[in-house]
């Protein structure tokens, strides 16, 4: 094995590993907000589930315990969500803000015990394909998780164009009352969108926990719930495109640990700041041309609606 | 069945109610919650809103949380009342701190001190605050950008900046390789208000601030129009009033009183700069100055809840064995709390089979 096959497949295996949380919470958000919802929340669902999960984990020694607490954890929260925004009519952007911030609060104030326990650091690989050179290392020896999280993507960007119920969820994005009117209830459906992302935000929040760290430390999501936000935008709300920001994201957060051993003599802290540099960048990109983000944007985002009015 | 009739025309005393309501209502969830785990929620109950404020000393905690909640508040109510939605306002206070910081460093050689040094001190925080808030403004207004995500992504950026100085350029030489820069001499200090205690001039200067804040929003023009641009941005437009003006008029002085609250941190009770200048100001600001109905008066009363729920965060970490972080669940709920709240305000509870 050469020297660039042996550095560099490690970095891309790591990039997918970093890359794979922001698209599963992204994915979720997605589906939110082509639903016309827009849930600030994902930063707060994602800590909590993160240290749900944690908790989960180290109590029942399963993983995969652990990662359904984590999204039942988020579809809790999702579900008070719709319940304050969707029947109660709510701003949907302060209510997503007090969830962010109560979601930090309560996982801090849950993982106090938790702080310094960690997780056996398991390895898994895929048998023969993992054999390949170069691509073995850099695919096939991810966590299971990150090929679900692959399916999924095929998963939600099949379900939005190819099936009859992705329709009416983006007619619920577009036009809550023509849907209304066709007999839809806008509601139930908005309600379901919000469950499906709270689930999403929560595996992406216990992959944190329990797969890229492994352990818990108070606010380690790091802004990561916000940055799949803004990915959301960035993907023109394409499945597709939140993968490949995602995995670009994922390269950006792996550079900046591997830099110094790239031989960059730049302080951590300076490079700590590029995804966060970055997503700023990709907005400013992205939103510079307002008539191409409206007519990507589902219409209704960000409004409520009420069946009476 | 319990049911959400609309009313006729929005209720002024609801309004007014749904503040009290709603800190009741995170008071009801507290004493659950103490309840649920096993703690007397009396004594809950008293560590949160008796003890921070049983004495003087308790009293000068109380206003020395105040005042950077109470500045950064006044500038959120001008920010949400232009419909600029500034959630960064911990960042511009972190890089506030930092610019105060580094000037008072930096003028103090330990001979000189006074008024005017301190003063120029606090000018150099609003300017890095100012600084920090524009460049939301600038990319919101150039490019569009969401001032939610970039201001908030600023944050990060700001705290891993501070981290970066005060393990660099701004660390003490002589403190043993601890992250954080020498102390200020007391020349360079906030003078203290209250003898024995740790309040400093800066809760005058708050209150002072929301004053201003007042006058500015209720009776001047520039205020008007900021905030027909926020109700009716369409009227705004038709009367000729500029949107780009709202918005770095908000932005601009929302930025400056934060990075006023993280000098006014630096130069008072820190003494110095150190990892984390802010135990999340910037955020409980935010819940403040929608409790507060983003009046400039209204959030003198929300941030003194605000400031008992910090102190009595701290208490019950002593007195319960309960984590600090209690805090933030608390300031969670009461956001919460007032969004549902104010749902009175539009339409009332009536029974109906």
């Amino acid at each position: 094995m050469d020297a660039s096959v042996s550095t560099v497949a490690p970095l891309i295996a790591a990039a997918i590993n970093a890359g794979t949380p922001l698209m599963l919470a992204a994915l979720g958000l997605l589906i939110n907000e082509k639903s016309g919802v827009v849930n600030l929340g994902a930063e707060g669902m994602m800590l909590v589930a993160a240290i749900v999960g944690f908790a989960v984990t180290v109590h029942s020694d399963s993983v995969t315990f652990g990662f359904l607490a984590g999204a039942l954890s988020g579809m809790l929260l999702a579900g008070f969500f719709a319940l304050m925004t969707v029947w109660l009519g709510t701003n949907q952007y302060a209510t997503g803000l007090a969830l962010s911030l109560f979601g930090a609060g309560a996982s801090a104030y849950i993982g106090i015990d938790y702080v310094g326990n960690s997780l056996a650091n398991s390895r898994f690989e895929i048998p023969l394909l993992a054999d390949i050179p170069f691509l073995g290392t850099a695919l096939f020896k991810q966590h299971p998780m990150v090929y679900l999280s692959l399916f999924l993507c095929a998963g939600v960007a099949w379900f939005l164009y190819r099936t009859r119920a992705g329709l009416v969820l983006r007619a619920v994005g577009e036009s809550p009352s023509s849907a209304h009117s066709l007999g839809y209830d806008v509601r139930r459906i908005r309600l379901a969108a919000l469950l499906f992302g709270g689930a999403c935000c929560g595996l992406a929040g216990a992959f944190l926990s329990l797969v890229y760290t492994p352990l818990w430390v108070e606010g380690m999501v790091a802004g990561r719930g916000w940055i799949a936000l803004a990915l959301t935008t960035f993907a023109t709300w394409r499945p597709a495109r939140v993968l490949i920001g995602a995995y670009l994201f994922g390269g950006v957060t792996i550079l900046t640990f591997h830099a110094q051993g790239l031989g960059v003599s730049i302080a951590s802290q300076l490079l700590s700041m590029l995804p966060y540099l970055a997503t700023i960048v990709v907005l400013v990109l992205i939103s510079q041309n307002a008539n191409w983000i409206k007519l990507n944007m589902p219409a209704s985002l960000g409004k409520n609606f009420h069946p009476s009015r | 069945m319990l049911k959400l009739e609309p009313r006729p025309n929005p209720s002024a005393l609801m309004s007014w109610m749904s503040p009290l309501l709603a800190v009741l209502l995170t008071v009801m969830c507290g004493v659950v919650l103490f309840a649920a785990l096993g703690k007397s929620p009396l004594t809950g109950l008293s560590v949160f809103f008796l003890e921070p404020i049983k004495d003087l000393r308790g009293w000068s905690e109380v206003g020395l949380k105040i005042a950077p909640l109470l500045l950064i508040a006044v500038g959120l109510a001008i920010c949400f009342r232009a419909n600029v939605f500034n959630i960064g306002a911990e960042g511009q206070l972190v890089i506030g701190a930092v610019a105060g910081g580094a000037v008072a460093l930096a003028l103090d050689d330990g001979s000189r001190g006074g008024a005017l040094l301190i003063a120029a001190a606090m000018a150099a925080g609003m300017a890095g605050g100012m600084a920090w808030a524009a460049i939301t403004a600038y990319l919101r207004d150039r490019f569009n950008a969401n001032e939610i995500l970039v201001s908030l992504m600023l944050v990060y950026v700001a705290q891993l900046l501070l981290s970066y100085l005060v393990h660099g350029a701004l660390r003490d030489p002589e403190g043993y390789g601890f992250p954080q820069s020498r102390l200020l001499s007391s020349e360079f200090l906030l003078p203290i208000l209250v003898p024995q205690t740790r309040l400093h001039i800066g809760i005058l200067i708050a209150l002072l601030v929301s004053a201003l804040g007042w006058i500015y929003l209720a009776r001047s023009f520039s205020g008007f129009k900021l905030q027909v641009g926020g109700m009716a941005p369409l009227a705004a437009r038709y009367a000729g009033f500029s949107a780009r003006k709202s918005l770095w008029t908000s932005m601009l002085v929302c930025g400056a009183l934060a990075g006023l609250a993280g000098t006014a941190e630096v130069l008072g009770p820190i003494g110095q700069l150190t990892p984390s200048v802010s135990p999340g100001y910037g955020f409980a600001a935010i819940i403040v100055a929608y409790v507060g109905r983003l009046h400039p008066i209204g959030v003198l009363f929300s941030s003194f809840i605000m400031a008992l729920f910090y102190i009595g965060g701290e208490l019950s970490q002593s007195r319960l064995g309960m984590p600090s972080a209690i805090t933030g669940v608390f300031q969670g709920i009461l956001l919460f709390s007032l969004l549902a709240c104010d749902i009175l305000i539009h339409y009332k509870l009536s029974w109906r089979k």
